[in-house]
Formats: structure tokens, C-alpha cells, sequence
């Protein structure tokens, strides 16, 4: 069913919150995992379980200090655990959808609430913003250029965010359409009948659904393919993956914030690339000079072969880059190509298995001959 | 460009039970090959992770070469099909990076295909040799 959450006085936030606080009290959820104002201010991942602690969720902060899948699969891998309402983006539940293939999260316990995404700037970008203008939310204007000018996004928004062209989940049990109609004058919600009862809503006629979501995928969707033509003719051309990441500094960042690269010790970390020293020397020895920590290129590749299939492009890969490289536009225009290979979408359904985790006898039946 | 010696070096990964028997068999029965392979063995193609053939292109090595059982016949039952998928990814990520990836070759040699393999390590060298040496080989900056 669809309903239409009452905004007053262009609180859309309220609203939401009123929403939440309608799971915890109807018992449809033990706790929510929410993004949250702490006492301080920054926008953090939490967990409420007393409703008078949602005055300080906050959902709709273009923020993303992490993707919450990783948090979301950690709540609900194993037995015994409770049942827990995540409020995400999309590229959060997608990626929580491939952590499931990835045994590392189980939706059995989980309810998930989909929030409809404008945008988010980066971090320090948006404690400035908010420092700038106290108590003035950012999100009201994200939504309205995000309907009325989509081609002219604000470019302090992150570079995966003005590229990305799924910015809502359908597959929710709740989804809030913040970008059906004017967020301010009412939030549409599509809701299961079974929750849509529990927690006394008005139904009202279906809206418009995707479609909401057309002019913004299109412009999205040129701006993503303007930017996989631009770094593809610097990867393929002098510059190359060896120019691009040039300046990585292996701290790993990007894969400690990427949700799908859940492994606790990473295979760069172990003792595979412990080397000994006349390894080391051995190689300086053959090509006569020798960049260190060895193994640069090595690491991005082999995280492509690791995770591309399932990159959903949340960007967080450059968000947490120290060195400024554009590290998510490289592994999505690679992950493009890839996923299109294997004809596999990452978070389009948790029933769909791991391209390489599966095969076919006859298939690819040229390689190999 | 054999007129200016180079000689490329190729790095296979040979499964035990089917490629590395059949050039085992190549040379019992002295058929002549190239010298320029060097055989890594490990029990399946499908035991073969990406990372050994990236570290070697890598590296420098001018060619690499996954050597398994023909698809339905791997000794354990599914290990190359897993392989074929995992090339064709391999190739892929390559590709889409900007690199070169017709360096790696994935062939189907059984046990008793001795002279299927020493013909595989010919056709390898002699494109290696039209190729030219892999440029990884004096790029110190990977």
C-alpha cells in the first residue's frame, strides 16, 4: 500500500521520525539502525531502542561518514539476534543484498526502510556546510534541484553521487519517496498492508512510482557515462592504471570503508605478502629499480577481482582516500563492463548467486578451446 | 622479432591431472617444443587464483598459460568451470583497466594430449615472439 506521511510546517524529518517511532512502539521491530545526530552534532550510524532517542535520527543528512551495510550485516549474521529496522540508501541495501550472498548479513530479521537519496557531500564537506548555516537542514535544496534542474547538480556533492543513477531501492518493505512529489507538503511512503495496518496509516492511490525517479536517472546516467569516457581514455591511454594511481599511498582505506570487501585479514595483509628481503631484492635486481611497498597495481587489481562484480558505487572507496584519487570512478567503470560480461546486477536479488561462485557447463564454450 | 633474440618466458599453470600429465607425456614421447615454458604445477585449474597470474603479468612474465581438464572432465568435478568464469573475469578487469590481456591464455589439455600441448607452447611463442616482450618487464613504478 501507499500512504502519505502528514508534514507540518515543511518538517519532512518529523515525519520520518514519526514513522520510526510508530515500528518501535507497534513492536514491528525490537531496535532501528538509523543515522544519527550525536550530542556533539556529526551525523553517525546508531541504534535506538527507546523511542524518545529518535529526536536525534536523522536519515535524511546528506551524509555517508560509512556505508551501513557493513554495520546492518554485523547486527544480523548470526543467531541469536533481534529484529532490527535498517533506515539506508539504496547503494547501502544493494550492498547489504551482496554481503548476504556473502554470508556476512542475513535479512530474515531485518526490515529494511529504503530512504529515496539526493545526494551526499563528504564528510568535512558537510560539517563545513553545516557550520556555515546552523540549523538550516541541506537536504530540502538537494531535493529540489534534484526534480527541478537534475543536470545542474551542486558540485560539492561527491563525484559518486552526481553519477549515480539508482538512487532509490524498490525492494523494501518500506520506502520513502522523497522524491514523489514536494517532500515538504507530505512524504509518500509504499509499505507493506501488513505494516501500513500495524501502524495505522491512511492508504491513499498508487503515485507515480519510478517513474518519480526518470529525469534524474537520465541526467545521472549521462554524467556517469561522461565520466567512465574520461577516465577510460586516461586508462588506456599513457597515463594508464599505473598513472592513475600514481600517488596511492597503500593505507587501504578503501578497502577497509568498502562494504563488500569484508574480509578480516586481507590477503595483502597476511603472511602471503609478508616477503623476505632478497625477495625484494631479487626484484629491485630484475627490473633494476623497484617502487615500494611493492605490489601497488597488484592490490587494485586483485580488489577488482575481488569485489568489482559486486560494486554497487557507493564511492566511500574515495571518500576515505587520503591521496584524493578518484579510486570509486576507476573500479565502476571497470565493474560496468564486467557486471555487463556476467549480465549481473549487484542488489537486484539476493536469490541471484555470485557470478563466480556459479557456472554453467556450456557457456563461454570458445575460451579454453 | 626472433632476429633480435628475444626469447619470451612463459609461466604455466598446469593442473596435475590433465595438462601437466599430457606434457609430461609430450616429453616421453620427445616431441620438440619451445624451451620458453615454465611449468608451475598445482592439482586444478581451478586452484588457480588470479592473483599468481597477476602477480606474473605483472611482473614481466611475456605469457601465462592456465593448462586444465576439458569441461566435464576435471577431476574435481567443477574446478574448471569455475576457471573458464574466472579468466573471462580476469580478461575482463584487464581489459577495462587499460591493460593488456591477450597475454594470458586459458587451454583445455588433457592427460593424454601430449601433442596438444607441445603445439599450445608453439602457438604461445610464436605470438609472444610477434608481441614482443611484455612492457611490465621494465616498469618498476607497479
Amino acid at each position: 500500500m501507499e500512504t502519505i506521511l502528514k508534514v507540518e510546517k515543511g518538517d519532512t524529518l518529523a515525519a520520518v521520525r514519526g514513522l520510526l517511532k510508530g515500528l518501535l512502539e507497534s513492536g514491528a521491530v525490537d531496535l532501528l539502525l538509523v543515522a544519527m545526530r550525536t550530542p556533539r552534532g556529526p551525523v553517525t550510524p546508531g541504534m535506538v531502542v527507546d523511542p524518545v532517542h529518535l529526536s536525534s535520527a536523522d536519515p535524511l543528512a546528506p551524509v555517508m561518514p560509512s556505508n551501513m551495510a557493513t554495520l546492518a550485516g554485523k547486527l544480523s549474521v548470526r543467531q541469536p539476534r533481534a529484529k532490527i529496522g535498517v533506515v539506508m540508501r539504496a547503494c547501502e541495501l544493494r550492498a547489504l543484498v551482496e554481503l548476504v550472498k556473502m554470508q556476512q548479513a542475513d535479512l530474515t530479521d531485518l526490515l529494511l526502510i529504503a530512504v529515496d537519496c539526493p545526494g551526499t557531500y563528504d564528510v568535512a564537506t558537510f560539517v563545513r556546510k553545516e557550520s556555515a548555516q546552523p540549523g538550516v537542514p541541506l537536504w530540502p535544496g538537494l531535493f529540489k534541484t534534484a526534480s527541478a534542474a537534475p543536470d545542474t547538480p551542486d558540485a560539492e556533492l561527491r563525484l559518486a553521487c552526481r553519477m549515480c543513477e539508482q538512487p532509490a531501492y524498490d525492494q523494501a518493505q518500506i520506502s520513502i519517496q522523497l522524491f514523489a512529489g514536494d517532500p515538504a507538503q507530505g512524504a509518500r511512503v509504499r509499505l507493506t498492508d501488513e505494516l501500513g495496518e500495524r501502524l495505522g496509516l491512511e492508504p491513499v492511490g498508487v503515485g507515480e512510482g519510478e517513474k518519480r525517479l526518470e529525469k534524474l536517472v537520465a541526467s545521472r546516467s549521462a554524467q556517469r557515462d561522461a565520466e567512465f569516457a574520461a577516465m577510460r581514455s586516461r586508462l588506456e591511454g599513457e597515463e594508464g592504471l599505473q598513472g592513475v594511481f600514481a600517488a596511492c599511498i597503500r593505507c587501504h582505506n578503501c578497502m577497509t570503508v568498502c562494504p563488500i570487501c569484508y574480509c578480516k585479514t586481507c590477503v595483502f595483509k597476511s603472511a602471503i605478502f609478508d616477503h623476505e628481503p632478497m625477495q625484494y631484492v631479487e626484484w629491485a635486481r630484475q627490473k633494476g629499480a623497484y617502487r615500494l611497498p611493492a605490489d601497488t597495481l597488484l592490490f587494485h587489481l586483485t580488489r577488482m577481482n575481488h569485489m568489482a562484480l559486486s560494486c554497487v558505487g557507493c564511492g566511500m572507496c574515495t571518500q576515505a582516500c587520503p591521496a584524493e584519487l578518484p579510486v570509486g570512478v576507476v573500479f565502476r567503470a571497470v565493474s560496468q563492463r564486467l557486471q555487463e560480461t556476467f549480465e549481473y546486477q549487484p542488489g537486484r536479488s539476493s536469490e541471484e548467486a555470485l557470478p563466480l561462485v556459479t557456472f554453467k557447463a556450456d557457456e563461454w564454450s570458445e575460451v579454453g578451446a | 622479432m626472433s632476429e633480435d633474440g628475444f626469447e619470451p618466458r612463459i609461466i604455466a599453470f598446469l593442473c596435475n591431472w590433465c595438462t601437466y600429465t599430457g606434457a609430461d607425456l609430450a616429453g616421453t614421447s620427445r616431441l620438440q617444443y619451445p624451451p620458453n615454458v615454465r611449468i608451475i604445477r598445482l592439482m586444478c585449474s581451478g586452484a588457480v587464483d588470479p592473483i599468481y597470474v597477476l602477480k606474473a603479468d605483472l611482473a614481466g612474465a611475456d605469457g601465462i598459460l592456465i593448462g586444465g581438464c576439458h569441461p566435464g572432465d576435471c577431476h574435481y568435478q567443477e574446478g574448471n568451470y569455475k576457471a573458464r568464469r574466472r579468466v573471462v573475469a580476469l580478461k575482463e578487469i584487464l581489459k577495462s583497466a587499460g591493460f593488456d590481456e591477450s597475454r594470458i591464455w586459458l587451454r583445455w589439455i588433457s592427460a593424454s594430449e601430449g601433442s596438444r600441448f607441445a603445439e599450445t607452447v608453439r602457438e604461445i611463442t610464436a605470438s609472444l615472439k610477434k608481441m614482443g616482450p611484455n612492457p611490465m618487464k621494465t616498469e618498476w613504478a607497479v
